[in-house]
């Protein structure tokens, strides 16, 4: 064990990459951390209960953006007595999201130990490791994976799985369609994946980091995870921080830090800021006065925001609001699945409205029939897509509220027609 | 316990033919597609018929309180 085990730290799933400063292989990992605490069966047992409580304990939740309670999915998924599968949503889909990549690049070894642990304890005998198809993390993801069999780490066997680079691709109910041989999207729920998923067997998907929680948690207990974060959301979290700050990248710090706090960490405000985005881009932006806001949930469902998957980027005042989150909307219109119509045409319609307003083109009644659409559109399609877009679109009215109404007297926007700052995939 | 009405949004094709049947719970948004209201239980014939007419059989009924 090394100190970072007994001490409080802040750094945890990134402690590896920190001190070594490059990727931890198999062999530094095992000097850093040891084996995978496994007990040597690969039968559900008592042990395979006792980890499930511990996570209980401990109090991890989900952090690919729902945060739901991680232990409670295991339980469903381990309460069949079905051979179960485990998969890996390392496919991470937000464009402003850098942190799955980053871990599984420097800790592939942190997630594959959480995915063989929780394997153990709900029952499966295979692991599915979802990243996009074809670049780079996969290639090193099937290094990892080469180096675990080599060493007979691999008592459940783990393949890699290419997913297409779509955003609702790596929606858990997508990747088990597309894992099934099916296309990459959304399916209609019940049944849900912990019911039958990956051949029909009860299937726990998690984020990629929740894993590698996971494996941390099973090697130093659950007081050790809540010995830093909050109450009502223990533990660290890695947190993607860009836009106009000095030094973007990927941060670990623990669930409750402010928002203003992360900012900071991240270099600080490189110009004036007039917004923050939370949570990405099915996610909230937040006005400057509540940049104090913590991250958890709860605080944030308070504010009326969400939390998402660690994302935050700083806008700075020389952006205009509007015409990014036109840019993101038609993006979201751009990646629905093609299956529901709310979304199908609720999400253009969305979009074409914003792109309206964005270009000075709008007058009272494209804002009343705006409001009308983001009333009736959310909750109504397979998966959470829609309502992502809506949360995003509305709150960009909320906030941007006052450039709004220069919008709508001035003929144009000069800061509508600079470059965006926020990233749309495959735009120039 | 009540009932309520849940559509299965990929196999609905937005005929648009349960709020006909059913206006009084399913409106329409703009594009056609149904918005699903309670269903009060002297409504619970037409809203079974409802689910049979449905040409893809979208509309289910469920007891409230389970997904
Ligand atoms: C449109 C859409 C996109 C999603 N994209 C991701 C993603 O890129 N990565 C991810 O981990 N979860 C994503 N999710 C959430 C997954 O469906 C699933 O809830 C998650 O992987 C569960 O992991 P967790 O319990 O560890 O958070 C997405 C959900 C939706 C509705
Ligand atoms: S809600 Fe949109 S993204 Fe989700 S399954 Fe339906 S069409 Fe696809
Ligand atoms: S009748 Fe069926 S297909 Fe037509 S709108 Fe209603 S639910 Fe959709």
């Amino acid at each position: 064990m090394t100190a970072s085990a007994t001490t409080a730290s802040t750094i945890r799933l990134l402690a590896g990459y920190h001190a070594l400063g490059r990727a931890a292989g198999l062999s530094d990992h095992l000097t850093q951390y040891g084996p995978p605490p496994l007990p040597g069966t690969t039968t559900r047992s008592h042990a395979g209960q006792r980890l499930i409580q511990v996570v209980e304990e401990a109090g991890l939740t989900g952090r690919g953006g729902g945060a739901f309670p991680t232990a409670r999915k295991m339980r469903s998924v381990a309460a069949s007595r079905r051979r179960a599968v485990v998969v890996v949503n390392a496919a991470e889909g937000e464009p402003a999201s850098g942190k799955d990549r980053l871990l599984l690049t420097v800790a592939p070894h942190l997630v594959l130990d959480g995915a063989a642990l929780a394997a153990h304890a709900v029952g499966a005998r295979e692991i599915v490791v979802c990243v996009h198809a074809g670049g780079r993390l996969a290639a090193d993801t099937e290094r990892a994976v080469a180096e675990r069999e080599q060493a007979r780490l691999t008592a459940v066997p783990i393949r890699v799985c290419g997913v297409p680079g779509r955003y609702v691709a790596s929606e858990e109910t997508a990747l088990v369609s597309w894992i099934n041989g099916g296309e990459a999207k959304p399916a209609f729920t019940p049944p849900r994946p912990y019911e039958r998923g990956v051949d029909g067997r009860p299937t726990l998907v998690s984020n990629a980091e929740t894993y590698a929680h996971i494996a941390l948690i099973a090697r130093y207990g659950p007081e050790w995870f809540r010995s830093c974060g909050s109450p009502d959301a223990p533990g660290t979290a890695l947190f993607t921080v860009t836009g106009a700050v000095a030094a973007p990248g990927v941060i670990e710090a623990p669930l409750g830090t402010s928002v203003a706090d992360l900012l900071r960490m991240a270099g600080g405000p490189s110009e004036q800021l007039q917004a923050v985005l939370a949570g990405g881009y099915g996610g909230t932006w937040l006005p400057l006065p509540l940049v104090h806001t913590p991250t958890t949930p709860a605080a944030f469902a308070a504010t009326g925001a969400a939390l998402g998957p660690g994302i935050i980027v700083a806008l700075p005042t020389r952006a205009c609001g509007v015409a990014e989150s036109a840019w993101v909307l038609a993006w979201l219109a751009s990646e629905t699945a093609g299956q529901c119509g709310p979304c199908v045409f609720g999400l253009p319609a969305i979009a074409a409205d914003f792109a309206a307003i964005a270009n000075c083109q709008a007058d009272a009644s494209v804002y009343r029939r705006l409001q009308q659409r983001l009333s009736v559109i959310a909750g109504r399609g397979a998966c959470r897509h829609p309502d992502g877009a809506v949360r995003f679109a509305a709150s960009a009215l909320q906030v941007f509220g006052s450039h709004l109404s220069f919008h709508e007297r001035a003929g144009r926007c000069l800061a509508a027609r600079r470059p965006g700052l926020l990233p749309i995939p495959g735009r120039g | 316990m009540a009932w309520r009405l849940r559509v299965n949004p990929i196999t609905c094709t937005g005929h648009g033919l349960c709020a006909e049947l059913l206006p009084e719970a399913i409106g329409l948004d703009e594009w056609g597609y149904p918005i699903l209201g309670p269903v009060p239980d002297r409504l619970l014939p037409l809203a079974r018929r409802a689910v049979v007419d449905c040409p893809t059989l979208a509309l289910k009924l469920e007891r409230d309180g389970k997904s």
